[in-house]
């Protein structure tokens, strides 16, 4: 299976994207520039996290024109896996990929801290390897992750399962202390109506060894791999 | 064809949640402006654009911002003003 992680001009987890398709997960990643018209047949596309153009404007609302953004939108509109993470979520939202926005975070403090996420969904594609309201901690890292969305479209994401991580205390309960950024419902992570593109503020590549605080990110890459492959 | 200079704000929506302009009320309040209400950030963005007249120079960067000045999730936007630059 191929992952093709994207590099725009100012990411900064595509190195770690890669590495942890290729190390974590034993699988074949490449890297896709933004300019290019190719995803050199890749299953599963990764827009990583960084800051893309500098965030100028809005986070994700310049890269979201990048050439190579015209390929991810009809690979997720084939039904193609997108996992958009933190500066990927953004650009996923400003592409029209996720419904709603990231905002400034409520504190106006870009924060990097592991944090406790709950799984609201475990029949997604992206998270069939762990349990249903499984906590587990993976690192967050921005400034931009408050996620807002009208009350019509969070009432909808809800009703369809499409609220796939929230932000929560060690024991699991949703409260305003657990909520780093300020997100509407304390959500972490959404999928679309279709469920094949994910987006979320955390970096699960970045919690896949006990070395480095947690290997609590593998299960999604091990859910996509299983589903894909399947 | 004549370049004209459009001025447009882009601001945050009401009802939602602006922590920028929260900070900057307190700020204000703590400096003794004790009489502010109010306070939203936004941006103010200066295009100086080729059209023919000054509506048409105005039309083209409404299109701009519905395409990608503005977010329509969270911002609303307000072109000020267009005159020759």
């Amino acid at each position: 299976m191929k992952f093709g992680v994207v590099t725009f001009p100012g990411s900064n987890c595509d190195y770690d994207a890669y590495r942890a398709v290729i190390d974590s997960l034993g699988e074949d990643a490449v890297y896709i520039w933004h300019k290019d018209h190719d995803l050199q047949n890749s299953d599963v596309i990764i827009l990583p996290g960084g800051f893309s153009y500098g965030d100028y404007l809005r986070p994700g609302a310049i890269a979201r024109f990048s050439p190579v953004m015209t390929e991810v939108v009809q690979h997720a509109r084939r039904g193609g896996p997108v996992m958009a993470i933190c500066n990927g979520f953004q650009i996923a939202c400003e592409a029209g990929l996720l419904p709603g926005a990231l905002l400034r975070n409520a504190s106006l403090q870009f924060v990097s801290a592991p944090v406790n996420l709950r799984i609201e969904n475990a029949d997604t594609m992206f998270t069939s390897a762990y349990e249903e309201h499984e906590v587990i901690r993976v690192p967050i890292a921005h400034g931009d992750g408050r996620y807002t969305a009208s009350e019509h479209e969070l009432d909808t994401l809800e009703g369809a399962g499409r609220i796939v991580f929230r932000y929560v205390d060690a024991k699991g309960e949703i409260t305003n202390s657990a909520n780093p950024n300020g997100s509407a419902r304390n959500i972490a992570g959404i999928v679309n109506a279709e469920g094949n593109v994910l987006g979320m503020m955390p970096h699960p590549e970045r919690a896949l060894d006990d070395l480095l605080g947690s290997h609590d990110g593998l299960g999604l890459f091990e859910s996509i791999l299983s589903r894909v492959a399947a | 064809m004549k370049t004209w200079r459009v001025s447009v704000h882009i601001t945050p929506r009401g009802g939602i949640l602006d922590p920028q302009g929260k900070a900057v009320e307190g700020a204000l309040h703590s400096l003794g402006f004790e009489t502010v209400r109010d306070v939203h950030v936004g941006r103010h963005i200066i295009i100086e654009n080729d059209a023919a007249n000054a509506d048409e120079a105005k039309s083209a960067v409404k299109a701009m911002c519905e395409r990608l000045l503005a977010n329509p999730v969270t911002e609303d936007f307000e072109i000020q003003s267009a005159a020759e630059a």
